[in-house]
């Protein structure tokens, strides 16, 4: 082998570089985020595993309506007038973002911009 | 039509991952056995390709020269295209790396009647092959975010850089709007320039395929086919390979496992394939050789090892057989003790 001084060297680098996730980790699988659901409420807007995928295109979708369409109507679950709003439909039975949205969001690292406008409740 | 069986392949490797995950207890084999699979036919082969190729030596000093030579002082010499010393080459390859440096020269020929035959500068073969290749590794950076565990800084600001534009929700990444039209160029520049088509070959179409495949399936992930798409599940299965200790706690969606699989079969592809420039690129002798072959002298490495022998050594070693022929010698045998 020639030039082993400068190719071995280079090939562990390597292999290090790639490896990051086994020695970043050191061994730990880390805490799996447990989000804390509302005790009182046992349904939400759409059913665990479509609001679960699709909660961030319905916010988006509120958003456009309400504030680029100005259509501030409301819908019904179980003859139940809802708004379409973060804090006053969402936050209302989740009542903590950081026992709720934070979980998931910092586990996975979703920086979401609703609280570029929204002020966070206070915990 | 040399694109049609890499094609065809790889949308058999994506039916084979979509029918075989229905199965149940396939997920174990698709989403762990082949992964690691995977990861250790890449690196132990591309370790053995590096190691394979620093095995060859070089016979001659054959550095690519783009400009004036070190020479007289009053001539002005070129350091990065000539560069004689370590730091001139670190500084070329290292351009070359990171900027491509030599696809920035890349020409079109064309044939005028005449004939005249022009060469213009093509930019564009660079531009979406550098685009292709910073996307490719911002794309990789940011899957970090599944492995690691906190999340480090530098994948989060990344990801925050990549999804500016705040387009839709989830954000839309620049990245894979900027990949995705790199490699429809770099597929359409093999279909359309008729010189590069012709030597086209299937393994430079079947990479192409394969990572259009993958990011295809990446982003109707992450846009549009979201159902099942749970990424906690799949972060804890990621983390968990990374630990060693990996557990798939939910039905994740089967078009996770088509993404995992044409990932996984990039990644044993790759040490056996002409993505091995990824290592290549610092062993290109053209390039990571100085011009100094006037300064120093180059020994071919397999030259073998070949003793002066002068006249007086060989009579010396001949010098009785050639008295016994009749061959003149400058230097008689001593006389014998007993005469």
């Amino acid at each position: 082998m020639y030039d082993s001084g400068k190719i071995i060297p280079g090939l562990i680098i390597f292999v290090l570089f790639i490896t990051i996730p086994i020695w970043y980790n050191r061994g730990a699988a880390g805490s799996v985020p447990k989000p804390v659901l509302p005790k009182d409420a046992k349904t939400c807007v759409l059913p665990a595993a479509e609001i679960r995928a699709e909660h961030m295109k319905l916010l988006n979708t509120w958003r456009d309506e309400v504030l680029r369409t100005g259509d501030r109507g409301t819908f019904e679950i179980e003859g139940k007038p809802y708004q379409k709003s973060l804090m006053m439909t969402c936050m209302k039975c989740h009542t903590s973002k950081k026992q709720f949205c934070d979980t998931c969001h910092v586990y996975a690292s979703v920086k979401p911009y609703c609280w570029d406008c929204h002020i966070a409740p206070v915990e | 039509m040399k694109y049609a069986f890499p094609l065809a392949a790889v949308i058999a490797l994506v039916l084979i991952a979509l029918i075989a995950v229905q199965i149940p207890g396939m997920q174990y084999l698709f989403g762990v056995a082949i992964p690691y699979l995977a990861m250790a036919l890449f690196l132990g082969g591309f370790c053995y390709r590096v190691i394979h190729w620093a095995k060859s030596p070089v016979p001659f000093k054959i550095p690519t020269t783009c400009g004036q030579g070190y020479s007289l002082p009053w001539i002005k010499h070129n350091k990065l295209e000539a560069p004689v010393n370590a730091s001139q080459v670190v500084a070329r390859l290292f351009l070359e790396i990171f900027l491509f440096r030599s696809l920035w020269r890349n020409t079109k020929a064309t044939v005028y009647d005449g004939p005249k035959l022009t060469y213009e500068s093509s930019k564009w073969l660079w531009l979406f092959g550098i685009m292709f290749h910073y996307s490719f590794l911002v794309v990789v950076v940011r899957h970090m975010r599944l492995f690691l565990d906190p999340v480090p800084w530098v994948v989060s600001f990344l990801e925050t850089g990549d999804s500016l534009l705040q387009i839709g929700a989830p954000t839309m990444y620049t990245t894979d709007v900027t990949i995705i039209l790199a490699l429809l160029f770099l597929f359409g520049r093999r279909l359309m320039n008729p010189q590069v088509r012709y030597i086209s070959l299937v393994n430079d179409y079947f990479p192409l395929f394969l990572i259009l495949g993958i990011v295809t399936t990446g982003i109707l992930m992450r846009f549009f086919l979201r159902t099942n798409v749970d990424i906690n599940a799949i972060k804890q299965l990621a983390v968990g390979l990374a630990t060693f200790s990996p557990t798939i706690v939910a039905d994740i969606s089967s078009l996770f496992y088509v993404h995992l699989f044409l990932v996984c079969t990039l990644l044993a592809y790759f040490p056996f394939s002409k993505l091995m420039h990824m290592g290549g690129v610092f062993l290109s002798p053209t390039r990571n050789l100085a011009n100094d072959s006037r300064m120093k002298r180059y020994i071919n490495p397999w030259n073998p090892d070949i003793r002066p022998h002068s006249y007086a050594g060989y009579e010396d070693e001949f010098r009785e057989d050639m008295i016994e022929q009749g061959i003149p010698v400058e230097k008689e045998l001593p006389p014998k003790a007993n005469d």
